[in-house]
């Protein structure tokens, strides 16, 4: 039995990119899940798809799936600079120029020989778990996998907290699911029966790693901030939001990132950037929507180098909202995921998103909110304008907006952005420098 | 002003209906009656039935079409979001709404649900409700989900006039919304039959006057409509017959709709305001009623993209059988730009029309598009290859 995917590969260290040690560890991990996926159908395992926001990890660790998060092929494309030639692919099958091209790239990646970001094969999944949890684009992204493959699909609807609360009716719909559709489906594909005791000791995992991982994300509480809570947490979330969250190998990397943050609060240090530590934090922002990820390092430059810290992000709560107490129960096993997955930062209405914000905004002493707005996610990007307006007005501090896409390089222009920083950054200062002589 | 005839007649109300942005159809019903409400809903689906037993007026919302300038409403979306709700938006805003006591926004894609939050931010006085559907079709796990929702909805809709809504009072609805589904099935079955002489530009007329008009009314208007048309003998002309697919959130401009009959197409199948026959055959009224709604909908209801489809082989039918039973020759994808749903589902579509042989093609549209010629040449085109391949 395989629980958990073991680093196989060591992450090479070049020497003119800085890490902290935990993100190595986070690579070798994330390296470890793709020759993971690669290696399962030769070593008799089945292979199960299914999303960040709501994924249910634990659920499919029971039944000893290989696990494959299409979000996250899609951004590690991205970053190697794959994804372009994926997305004009499907777009010459015939898929529209106007849609999600995380799943452009994941199509235009299986046409073409379905070999992963790591150059390794990662195989058509034997099922795919299709958790409808905040993204309406889920529903369709699978129904054309299976439409082209033929993949065996379990569908788990997630409502929509319309009205901003996780009703009972709500938890049992998802529960009902689980129990008649999502598990029995799950045992016949992998021909393992469901142990709920199984389940509950990697949810007791889960707990202790969302319990570090809170911590890690609100030590950028402190003055300076030890990390960055948009991109340096794009590091810490991928563990937790992928195939890692319940393993063991997932509760020791949390320790060990947790460990490593709160020596960096003892010695009073800032994030570590890819060009090193940051010395000095001048700015401190709440960044609202995902990042790009075909240039994420400019991106993150032009932070840093205008000593720009991100304390908090709502893209880091995409795969579960533990900072606000969630955890998994595994008294509760169940209903534990059920309130997981309607939990998810995009399963939140906009009034509870502008909440959410405008307590990070004084929870962390923020300057202001930039919104990094995408062409591919309605999910995120619908309402963001109105989110700008309110967070504004409530705070009364300086909010911006950017627009950038998430894997497709035509709609990341890197000049546009930058001056729009650096006009926002101008702004954050004049503003504060005008609070202080009032 | 005068008319011809009584076709004609009908049609120009239709049309005063469809171009009045300021709903004064709703605003007189409830001046009718002192203490009426109006509940306005947006695409696909929401059971009217329940805003109907709660003696209120249910009218769609279908966005601003292209006669309404959007000023404020773009500030509040990216370029790269579809128009609907832009120009919903700025409905609100310049209080062309203000007539309505409540929204519903059904689960229908991520934008109109994040709407859902907007107007809960900007319009605080009024009711409003995202209203989740299931995506799971079994009664006891999907249908207790529904039958749950629809509870709360009848529950709301009661606190809102101040009295609950009794059974009678739903079965009662259910009644009248299958007679009006029965209308207008007539309607569309008398279309397919004869194209010519219900153009679409007119049916979709009368299928839009249904959005603000009590569904009694609606019921007897198509009637009327079909006894008036019949009973005028219009030319035949050798067009191909098409189904129009994509068009059903954010609506194409009438114009549009002509631009594709004038270029050679009769459109003998659609999904326009699917609302008025979504349930696809009559809802019983005996029993419990939020029940039978439930089923009604699980086993009972259209297929579009907004839906999922719980089997691969099920991808398709629903348009299949548009084609068959309209013994259409081809299918014309007209989908909003930005619009995910339809987007999405089309290369399946085309996929599943391709294997039966069966011709397509596709643009977009926004509600506001204004420049027809581009459309009129590919619907030409796609007419003619229709009629000069399929003769050969």
């Amino acid at each position: 039995m395989t629980t958990a995917a073991k680093p196989a590969v060591a992450a090479k260290k070049p020497q003119n990119v800085q890490k902290e040690d935990a993100m190595w560890l986070q690579k070798e991990l994330i390296n470890a899940n793709y020759m993971d996926l690669a290696t399962a159908h030769q070593n008799g395992r089945k292979v199960a798809a299914t999303f960040v926001p709501g994924n249910l990890n634990e659920l499919l660790m029971c039944f000893d799936f290989a696990r494959s998060l299409p979000e996250t092929n899609a951004l590690q494309n991205g970053m190697r600079k794959k994804s372009g030639k994926f997305i004009m692919d499907a777009e010459r099958e015939g898929h529209s120029e106007d849609v999600c091209t995380y799943v452009k790239s994941d199509l235009g990646m299986m046409a073409g020989g379905e070999i992963g970001p790591t150059g390794d094969p990662l195989p058509t999944p034997d099922v795919l778990l299709l958790s409808y949890t905040g993204c309406f684009t889920f529903m369709k992204w699978f129904e054309l996998i299976r439409h082209k493959y033929g993949c065996e699909t379990t569908m788990l609807h997630v409502p929509y907290q319309g009205e901003g609360r996780i009703e009972p009716n709500m938890r049992d719909y998802v529960v009902r699911q689980l129990k008649e559709s999502v598990i029995p489906t799950l045992e016949r594909v992998s021909g393992v029966k469901f142990d709920i005791d199984r389940l509950r000791e990697y949810m007791k995992e889960s707990a202790k790693a969302e319990e570090d991982l809170v911590a890690v994300l609100q030590s950028a509480k402190n003055r300076p901030s030890p990390i960055d809570g948009y991109f340096g947490a794009v590091y810490y979330i991928g563990p937790i939001f992928t195939a890692f969250r319940g393993s063991k190998d997932g509760t020791k990397f949390y320790r060990m990132l947790r460990e490593e943050i709160e020596q960096r609060v003892r010695e009073g240090k800032g994030p570590i950037t890819p060009d090193g530590e940051m010395t000095e934090e001048k700015y401190r922002l709440i960044v609202e929507g995902p990042p790009n990820w075909t240039s994420f390092r400019d991106f993150w430059k032009m932070f840093y180098e205008e000593g720009a810290v991100v304390v908090a992000s709502t893209y880091a709560k995409v795969g579960g909202l533990y900072d606000f107490g969630f955890r998994h129960n595994p008294d509760k096993p169940l209903e534990s995921l059920a309130e997981y997955c309607l939990g998810c930062y995009t399963n939140l209405n906009l009034p509870s998103r502008v909440d959410m914000i405008c307590r990070y905004m004084e929870q962390y002493e923020a300057d202001g909110l930039l919104i990094n707005s995408i062409k591919s996610c309605n999910s995120f990007s619908a309402g963001q304008l109105l989110i700008l307006r309110e967070v504004e007005k409530r705070t009364g501090k300086p909010a911006a907006f950017i627009e950038t896409d998430l894997v497709d390089p035509r709609y990341f222009s890197a000049a546009n952005v930058k001056n729009r920083l650096e006009s926002y950054f101008q702004m954050v200062k004049q503003k504060r420098t005008a609070h202080a002589a009032a | 002003m005068t008319t011809a005839n009584p076709v004609q007649a009908i049609v120009e109300r239709c049309q005063t209906l469809f171009d009045d942005l300021d709903f004064n159809a709703v605003k007189q019903w409830k001046a009718a009656v002192p203490g009426r409400k109006a509940i306005g809903y947006m695409p696909i689906y929401v059971p009217r039935e329940l805003i109907h037993a709660a003696g209120m007026l249910p009218v769609g919302i279908l966005g601003g079409g292209d006669q309404l300038e959007v000023i404020q409403g773009d500030a509040y979306y990216q370029s790269y979001i579809c128009r609907i709700p832009r120009s919903t938006i700025e409905l609100g805003l310049t209080g062309r709404l203000d007539c309505l006591d409540g929204m519903l926004f059904p689960s229908i894609c991520d934008v109109i649900r994040n709407l859902s939050g907007m107007w809960q931010l900007m319009f605080k006085d009024k009711y409003v409700r995202y209203f989740d559907a299931p995506q799971n079709y079994e009664d006891e796990v999907g249908g207790r989900f529904y039958v749950h929702e629809l509870e709360i909805l009848r529950t709301d809709l009661g606190k809102l006039r101040g009295k609950p809504i009794t059974d009678a009072e739903l079965d009662a609805s259910i009644a009248v919304y299958n007679e009006n589904r029965r209308a207008i099935a007539d309607l569309y079955a008398y279309r397919a039959a004869k194209p010519w002489q219900a153009p679409t530009s007119e049916v979709y007329l009368i299928l839009r006057a249904g959005m603000v008009l009590p569904p009694e009314e609606h019921t007897q208007l198509v009637r009327d409509y079909l006894a008036a048309t019949d009973a005028v003998q219009r030319p035949r002309r050798d067009n191909a017959r098409i189904v129009i697919n994509g068009s059903f959130c954010e609506q194409p401009p009438l114009n549009l709709i002509k631009s594709i009959e004038m270029a050679g197409c009769y459109i003998v199948d659609d999904d326009f305001m699917l609302v008025t026959r979504w349930l696809l055959d009559d809802v019983p009224t005996v029993g419990k009623p939020l029940e039978e709604l439930s089923k009604a909908f699980l086993h009972r209801s259209a297929s579009t993209a907004a839906k999922y489809d719980a089997k691969r082989e099920d991808k398709g039918q629903y348009l299949l059988k548009q084609v068959k039973t309209g013994s259409a020759e081809g299918v014309i994808f007209a989908a909003p730009s930005f619009c995910d749903p339809a987007l999405l589902e089309r290369p399946m579509l085309q996929d599943v029309l391709a294997k039966q042989k069966i011709p397509y093609t596709a643009f977009k549209y926004a509600e506001n598009t204004g420049q027809m010629a581009p459309i009129r040449e590919q619907a030409g085109t796609f007419a003619d290859s229709i009629k000069l391949w399929s003769a050969a």
